[in-house]
């Protein structure tokens, strides 16, 4: 099998998705002539800009969460314990399905009677990033050099001061890597928050799930290749940023 | 040595330090993940309530329940898709993998994030792409001029599976055939291996834990999945993940949902065993 058979594969499916957004016509399967008409009612759909705005909220809020929490415990586990036990514990939100999550945490937002919305997506998507965020910016604590930390430590500063002062600097690389990780697994992510966010509102990719159920439309394929645009950049830009990154840290 | 000097400075520094940076996290794996799952075992021997939720009166019938042939064949036709699905992305994945790893330096960070870009895309929309182009009316009938009914099969299932985690299968893959020094497979053709021979004994021993962690990672998410069922299966061919959201979602019956998850789990915990098992004896 030849070698870019594979990204034939991979992207041949995304760029007739793309092709199919610019069609004149009402069909996603004949291509009639080219037209922005469908990138225009997808501007003028409340339904979407709703949940759009919803999923930025819902990904800003758990970025937060996660960043703030995962490298913590990304430095408590790297520097001031050695249990195997909680190293588990920190990465379980990342391999356990995203379905057994979902459900164990609608069930325990039923028992403690929570009214669902946002805010308990935001609870569970800032679970399951934080696990992402501890393990980007815990690569960087095992290859960085601890005798900046150690010096800090004899020349009488605390955990905290040495953690603000010489850690965090130092971390800063994987922790913007981890928040932009935690950011984009947000956006994206469809199966926690179908469970978890209740019948009031809705994120983007709850709206297009039932737009998909409802039928294929030029729309869909228009707002896919946004996303598509949006991510792909996304992407780009953090493989920019840890290369950055690395060549300070080497430097 | 090194960690009785590292203990040395002030130990009750170290365990204040070890408190403020393990507690808040800790914390929020404890209530958001050990107690929800806490929760969901133990509904897994209690009564469905009337309009969803829970009685609290024991009973073993969510799991005689389990073992009917109808759920058991749930879990097997699961099971078959996720393994066909990883095997076919174990074979597609290593000569992709391989043949970046002897890429020139500059392509090859080129060539794997051009890999792992559709992973990060909307996985809803990778799943739309397919039925665009698979379904009746759609553009692989159309170019063909053919009227396949090529949706709603167990293929097309596998097909969705593949397309959506064939990234997580090179990624692993890569990282362990890149670090594999190419003078082992020159020292063994230079005493006479077969090209064949050289994989079979050196290159594929020593990438096994690259594939090892590549098939896990394809497995679990096709394993438990139920969104390209849903749309690539036409509910026809119904998956484990189908029958927990269905549980939870339309028939309200939560224990019967708990203990389906909590079959899940048991599967990929039991493969999990598994493969540490083998990655040592390997």
């Amino acid at each position: 099998m030849p070698f870019w058979a594979t990204y034939v594969f991979l992207y041949l499916p995304i760029v007739v998705l793309v092709l199919m957004s610019f069609n004149s016509g009402k069909s996603v399967y004949t291509y009639e002539g080219f037209s922005l008409k469908w990138y225009g009612e997808l501007a003028g759909d409340e339904r979407i800009r709703e949940g759009l705005v919803n999923t930025l909220i819902v990904a800003a809020g758990s970025t937060v969460i996660a960043t703030v929490l995962g490298t913590l415990l990304a430095v408590g586990l790297a520097r001031h314990t050695r249990s195997k036990l909680l190293d588990a514990l920190a990465l379980m939100p990342a391999v356990l399905p995203d379905l057994v999550l979902a459900i164990g945490l609608l069930v325990f937002y039923g028992m403690i009677q929570m009214t669902l919305g946002l805010h308990s997506v935001i609870l569970a998507h800032g679970l399951f990033s934080m696990a992402f965020v501890a393990a980007v910016v815990r690569t960087r604590l095992t290859n960085a050099d601890t005798s900046l930390e150690e010096a800090s430590r004899d020349l009488g500063a605390g955990p905290v001061s040495t953690f603000m002062r010489i850690t965090l600097p130092q971390l800063l690389p994987g922790i913007v890597a981890g928040a932009l990780l935690a950011f984009t697994l947000s956006l994206d992510e469809f199966v926690i928050a179908f469970f978890t966010v209740g019948n009031s509102d809705q994120t983007l990719p709850i709206v297009i799930y039932s737009m998909i159920r409802f039928g294929v439309t030029p729309k869909i394929n228009a707002l896919a290749a946004i996303l598509l645009l949006v991510s792909f950049t996304a992407v780009i830009a953090g493989q920019r940023l840890t290369k950055i990154g690395e060549t300070r840290a080497q430097d | 040595m090194k960690s009785e000097a590292k203990a040395r400075p002030a130990s009750r520094g170290r365990r204040l330090g070890a408190f403020v940076f393990l507690s808040p996290g800790l914390t929020y794996l404890i209530v958001l993940l050990l107690v929800p799952l806490g929760l969901m075992v133990s509904y897994t021997v209690f009564q469905r309530g009337r309009f969803g939720g829970v009685v609290y009166e024991f009973t073993t019938e969510n799991f005689s329940r389990l073992v009917d042939p109808l759920y058991l064949g749930v879990l097997g036709t699961s099971l078959r898709i996720a393994a066909v699905t990883t095997l076919i992305a174990l074979l597609v994945g290593y000569p992709t993998a391989y043949l970046i790893a002897q890429l020139p330096n500059r392509w090859k960070t080129a060539a794997l994030v051009a890999i792992v870009l559709p992973f990060w895309t909307n996985f809803l929309i990778r799943v739309y792409a397919w039925i665009m182009l698979l379904s009746g009316p759609g553009v692989v009938n159309s170019l063909l001029g053919t009227k396949l009914e090529l949706l709603y099969k167990e293929g097309t299932i596998v097909a969705g599976l593949l397309y959506s985690y064939l990234p997580l299968m090179v990624l692993p893959l890569y990282a362990t055939i890149e670090k594999l020094d190419p003078q082992l497979r020159e020292a063994s053709a230079n005493l006479g291996a077969s090209a064949f021979t050289t994989f079979r004994k050196v290159t594929l021993p020593l990438t096994l834990p690259g594939v090892m962690t590549g098939c896990l990672f394809v497995f679990v998410p096709s394993f438990g999945n139920f969104v390209i069922p849903e749309m690539l299966g036409g509910n026809k061919t119904v998956m484990v993940g189908n029958l927990i959201r269905n549980q939870f979602l339309s028939a309200r019956d939560w224990p019967f949902g708990s203990t389906l998850a909590l079959a899940l789990v048991a599967v990929l915990v039991v493969l999990l065993l598994v493969q540490s098992w083998a990655a040592r004896r390997a």
